[in-house]
């Protein structure tokens, strides 16, 4: 792309926010009952942290890839690429992550959840929440519809920023490979949502920054005990 | 049992009154246009073209969005019934060819469509398979011109596209860029190829191309179609915020966008703006710049200068 430096994100926007919003809902419309069966999922996945440790790690790496192959499918590749034509490749993207949750996750076993849990796992689990239980309802308190509501494992905003909340949880090996799909995501949600002119732009890009960010504090620190011990 | 209408000595009084007034203003209302719609010769093949058409990015971009379909072909109904011919689109706007090949479906393919299209692919020798997606998308035998969009692998699209025009199977073509990009390349290849037509930026404020773009364009005979003529409706947004002036009348102008538009056709090298919109109201302003009178360069002048000071 020549003279790269003229070109700004809106030129890179190819629909309008109400072209945008009107996906979700018609999407919505569309999958419904299965926001509820995506909230249930939502909910199983702190319950199972309370639960023996042999089995959690898989199960919330089972769940977890489930959501993101759903996202890939059902939103990306058939319902987002009808209005943005690199909407195929976030959906190789999203699976490309499900792919590696259960490389990861399910067949390596490399999924650890450990109690008790440390201050900066503890923001992770309040990021797993604020993804689940409050970004459904930004979009309303902005003065967007209820029907166009974004839900975690069925929407890919929520889903992204609450893999990363539970990735912030989780240790053990290939961790960190896991981070890059969803907080790349994030980047370029953000992007989209601030070209246009999205008052919450900011969430996804910030709430990325900030699980990166605390998981780069939280491996340093852990390796600091480990040369002392 | 239904009384007839009667009609009080007020309402008579009324009903005169008003009808004095619209036959006043009828130059500035919508609906009535004054005069015949304004036509500009393609200097290549003489085939004239209303002076607005219509763009299709990101507003014809609705997926598959029944509702927002059949309000995109409403706005092609509104714009055919109005005199509009051209439409323009590209492989990069989404789902917007399957939105028109939508509405021309609908609308029983009329027969007055200019239709314009792009090719957007790096690779050359992929030109001919899109093209021919293109097509079928918008459901038509071939299209009227084909332009490679933003220069992408020009070296290698234009001379498949002129083989097509030779073969009968597109009957023009040309290049396209926007927002001021890559004028030196666009230049050069207006002076070294046979080209039909040139698709540019131009606007009140941004009116780079009237130095070079527009007098190479009227010196070598080649069309050029205008696009983002409200600055993706920035441009729009800044003077609506302001009273219409008075002198909008002189140019039969009902609203700013019709003084925006009138400005840009006006400029003897330009064939047609292409204004994109979502909305039946919106297209019937803009067609309304393809009515009545037309700013001499005395008036171009007291456009600009009262628009750069808002």
């Amino acid at each position: 792309m020549s003279e790269w430096w003229t070109y700004t994100l809106s030129d890179f926007l190819l629909f309008s926010p109400r072209t945008y919003y009107r996906l979700f809902e018609l999407y919505n419309a569309a999958i419904w009952p299965a926001q509820v069966a995506a909230v249930g999922l939502g909910l199983a996945i702190p319950a199972l942290l309370s639960r023996a440790a042999a089995v959690r790690g898989r199960l919330i790496a089972a769940i977890l890839a489930a959501c993101w192959l759903w996202v890939a499918i059902a939103f990306h590749a058939n319902r987002y690429a009808t209005i943005n034509w690199a909407a195929v490749y976030f959906a190789w993207g999203f699976g490309f992550e499900a792919a590696l949750l259960i490389w990861t996750g399910i067949v390596r076993g490399g999924f650890v959840f450990e109690r008790p849990i440390d201050r900066t796992s503890r923001a992770g689990l309040w990021i797993f929440l604020f993804a689940l239980a409050l970004a459904p309802f930004v979009g309303p308190l902005l003065g967007r519809g209820w029907r166009q509501v974004e839900i975690f494992s069925v929407a890919p905003d929520p889903t992204a920023v609450a893999t990363l909340g539970i990735l912030l949880l989780a240790r053990g090996r290939g961790r960190w490979a896991l981070f890059v799909v969803p907080a790349v995501w994030c980047a370029i949600s953000g992007a989209t949502l601030l070209a246009m002119k999205a008052p919450d732009a900011w969430i996804p890009p910030v709430a990325a920054a900030l699980v990166v960010s605390l998981a780069v504090r939280q491996t340093l620190a852990r390796q600091r005990i480990e040369k002392r011990v | 049992m239904s009384q007839p209408p009667t009609l009080s000595r007020r309402a008579l009084l009324a009903s005169v009154a008003a009808a004095g007034a619209a036959s006043i203003l009828r130059p500035l209302t919508q609906g009535t246009r004054p005069g015949p719609i304004i036509t500009r010769p393609i200097p290549s093949t003489g085939e004239k073209l209303p002076l607005v058409g219509l763009g299709s990015w990101i507003t014809f971009n609705v997926g598959d969005d029944a509702v927002a379909r059949d309000s995109c072909a409403e706005v092609m109904r509104a714009f055919f019934h109005d005199g509009g011919r051209l439409i323009d689109s590209s492989p990069m706007y989404g789902s917007s060819q399957e939105v028109i090949g939508y509405g021309l479906r609908k609308l029983g393919y009329p027969p007055q469509l200019f239709s314009a299209d792009k090719v957007w692919i790096p690779a050359g020798a992929r030109g001919p398979e899109q093209v021919e997606e293109s097509r079928r998308r918008w459901g038509i035998p071939r299209f009227d011109l084909l332009q490679v969009h933003n220069l992408l692998s020009w070296e290698e699209h234009l001379p498949k596209l002129f083989a097509m025009k030779a073969a009968g199977r597109v009957r023009s073509v040309g290049i396209t860029t926007s927002e001021g990009r890559r004028h030196a390349e666009i230049e050069r290849i207006m002076r070294s190829q046979p080209l039909d037509f040139v698709q540019v930026s131009y606007n009140l404020l941004d009116r780079e191309v009237e130095d070079r773009i527009l007098p190479l364009a009227r010196e070598r005979a080649i069309g050029v179609i205008v696009n983002r003529p409200f600055r993706r409706g920035e441009l729009i947004r800044r003077v609506e915020q302001s009273a219409l002036p008075a002198w909008a009348g002189e140019i039969d102008c009902a609203n700013w966008a019709q003084v925006l538009l009138k400005f840009i056709v006006s400029h003897p090298a330009v064939t047609c703006a292409i204004p994109a919109t979502s909305r039946v109201e919106h297209v019937r302003e803009n067609l309304g710049a393809s009515y009545g009178r037309l700013p001499d360069e005395a008036m171009r002048r007291r456009i600009v200068a009262h628009v750069e000071k808002l």
